[in-house]
């Protein structure tokens, strides 16, 4: 018997909508859970008190400070950076052997699972390097981690700005830096800060590079070589040990509303972007 | 005036070569330091006693993570099995049917998915998915199963997306080809659309196997981690890097460098797997 293929055709429309649905569901599952679970134990001192007791009772401030501190930092050495590379692959060079390479070595950075970065910041920054248990290694790790990012939206970022633009500038007796910094860099600004936001997403969820390399004390760092814990390490903990379920909710709570936040700031800046271009 | 601009330029461009070649340092540097720990155990034990070895006693010299790789490549397989056909669907869905306006919703909205920290994910799948599996099919719930849904939705956003590229770059001539043969819409998707996008759809299932086999706490947190190869999906496992990340914070001495010898087993299973994606990706761009 011959299956009409219009019958098919509708059939499967049916099931790929149902499969969509399904998808979109799951997400807002995972969002609802926890929201409604997390929000009664969601209060301003929950934010502001530092945790009692391995977190078991009061707040989780000293890990939102502690979180702050390493995303802040490693954006700002990996910024330059990576924005530099971008910079370097589109506007100094031609495409040779050389830019390939870099290539490779950045395609090939941003395959690396999180878990291998902690180990090698485990046993570069931590041991060899003498740092212990830090801050600064832990932003060090993180600041190659997040670059691969930064560097391909920044790289998408300059290529889309007009060739015009930089004719022009050329044509005024701008030099090559000078058009970088005054004409190319200006419009490719919120492209750049798309990557930023979203590697900035990517460090706050950060947990299995970040537990072996800044470690996990509940006291707040007040300088580099001070040990701290992130909201996720604390919320992995929290979770994996069975401290509080409540203060887990809690904490996963304030965790997925920043990073959606960020996210969808991010997600905003570039649509801004691409409707200006298109 | 001019003398001085052009050292200006110079001093930049050199700045900017630096800059570009920190990645590749960065790289060397972690190839090199996960190397030198790791590879002196594989002289000493030898390579087949660890990566064909059943038993891991790292205190007292059995290094064996046989066990480990079976259970990274089941987990990763399982996640596979859920994550690649629903995330295709999608993709599908996004970019044949769904209207501009929806498809201008969804697809950040999906990728939102990507962006809930992997520790969130692991929570709600011993919350909400061990159970179900304890519950309905039996075992205590820590299982290839448990850990292969968590992980099957973990992939979806990288299969999504880049299924969804693919798709999009399919030419407009080849539908309306089809369509003017008198072909349905399921008929050009199937024999027309899906066959060119073959390679980039192809690429999305391999990173997504990369993100899988990657994945450490979620894992952790829902597998169970035993330590044997596991016979049913209900049996509990253990993966390489759950075993990095379980004992990495205590071990010393040879100890400590079995699990660098694990991760270097990792580093060869994944860059392995990022060349052949890697090698889909540039075939589908250079066609």
């Amino acid at each position: 018997m011959r299956i009409n293929p219009r019958f098919v055709d509708k059939l499967v429309k049916i099931g790929l909508n149902a499969q969509a649905f399904f998808t979109v569901a799951i997400l807002v599952a995972i969002v609802a859970i926890i929201f409604f679970k997390g929000s009664p134990y969601l209060n301003m001192e929950f934010i502001f008190s530092s945790p009692v007791d391995m977190g078991r009772h009061g707040g989780i401030f000293s890990t939102i400070v502690g979180t702050i501190f390493l995303v802040l930092l490693s954006i700002f050495v990996a910024t330059p950076l990576g924005v530099g590379t971008a910079i370097f692959l589109t506007e100094y060079t031609k495409e040779s052997w050389f830019t390939k390479t870099i290539r490779f070595g950045v395609e090939s950075l941003a395959g690396i699972p999180s878990i291998l970065y902690g180990l090698f910041g485990f046993i570069f920054f931590v041991i060899k390097l003498g740092m212990g248990w830090s801050l600064m290694a832990g932003v060090l790790t993180i600041t190659i981690m997040i670059l691969p990012t930064i560097i391909r939206t920044s790289e998408e970022a300059i290529k889309a700005v007009p060739r015009n633009l930089r004719i022009v500038s050329y044509s005024l007796s701008a030099t090559k830096w000078e058009t970088v910094t005054k004409v190319v860099l200006p419009s490719a600004g919120p492209g750049i800060l798309t990557g930023i936001m979203l590697s900035v997403g990517r460090a706050v969820g950060e947990t299995a590079a970040v537990i072996f390399t800044m470690g996990s004390s509940l006291r707040l760092p007040t300088s580099l070589m001070d040990s701290g814990r992130t909201m996720a390490v604390h919320f992995y903990i929290l979770a994996r040990e069975g401290i509080s379920m409540q203060k887990a909710y809690a904490t996963a709570l304030v965790l997925v509303l920043s990073i959606l936040l960020i996210n969808i700031i991010a997600y905003y800046i570039m649509n801004k972007v691409t409707s200006k271009y298109s | 005036m001019i003398k001085k601009a052009f050292t200006k330029e110079h001093f930049v461009k050199y700045v900017l070569i630096a800059f570009a070649l920190s990645s590749l340092l960065f790289l060397f540097l972690i190839f090199i330091f996960i190397l030198a720990e790791g590879l002196p155990l594989f002289q000493k034990v030898g390579l087949k006693n660890i990566i064909f070895g059943f038993k891991w006693a790292p205190t007292k010299g059995s290094f064996g993570i046989f066990p480990m790789v079976v259970s990274s490549f089941l987990v990763t397989f399982g996640a596979l099995i859920i994550g690649a056909p629903l995330g295709l669907s999608c993709a599908i869905y996004l970019s044949e049917y769904s209207g501009k306006r929806l498809k201008l919703f969804l697809k950040p909205a999906l990728e939102l998915l990507a962006g809930i920290p992997s520790v969130v994910y692991g929570f709600l799948g011993v919350i909400y998915i061990v159970p179900l599996v304890r519950n309905y099919f039996g075992g205590a719930g820590f299982s290839l199963l448990a850990t292969s849904v968590i992980l099957g939705v973990m992939i979806l956003p990288t299969v999504i997306s880049i299924s969804f590229d693919s798709l999009m770059s399919v030419p407009k001539t080849y539908r309306e080809g089809s369509f003017a043969m008198g072909a349905t819409k399921w008929q050009t998707i199937y024999k027309v659309i899906i066959p060119s996008a073959r390679s980039g759809i192809l690429a999305s299932f391999i990173l997504g196997m990369g993100r899988a086999i990657g994945e450490t706490m979620a894992v952790i947190m829902v597998a169970g981690n035993a330590l044997r190869i596991p016979t049913s999906i209900l049996d509990p496992l253990r993966t390489l890097t759950s075993n990095i990340a379980l004992e990495l914070a205590y071990a010393t001495g040879d100890h400590r460098l079995s699990l660098f010898s694990t991760g270097v087993v990792l580093l060869v299973i994944i860059m392995t797997l990022n060349y052949i994606a890697n090698f889909a990706i540039k075939r589908r761009v250079l066609k």
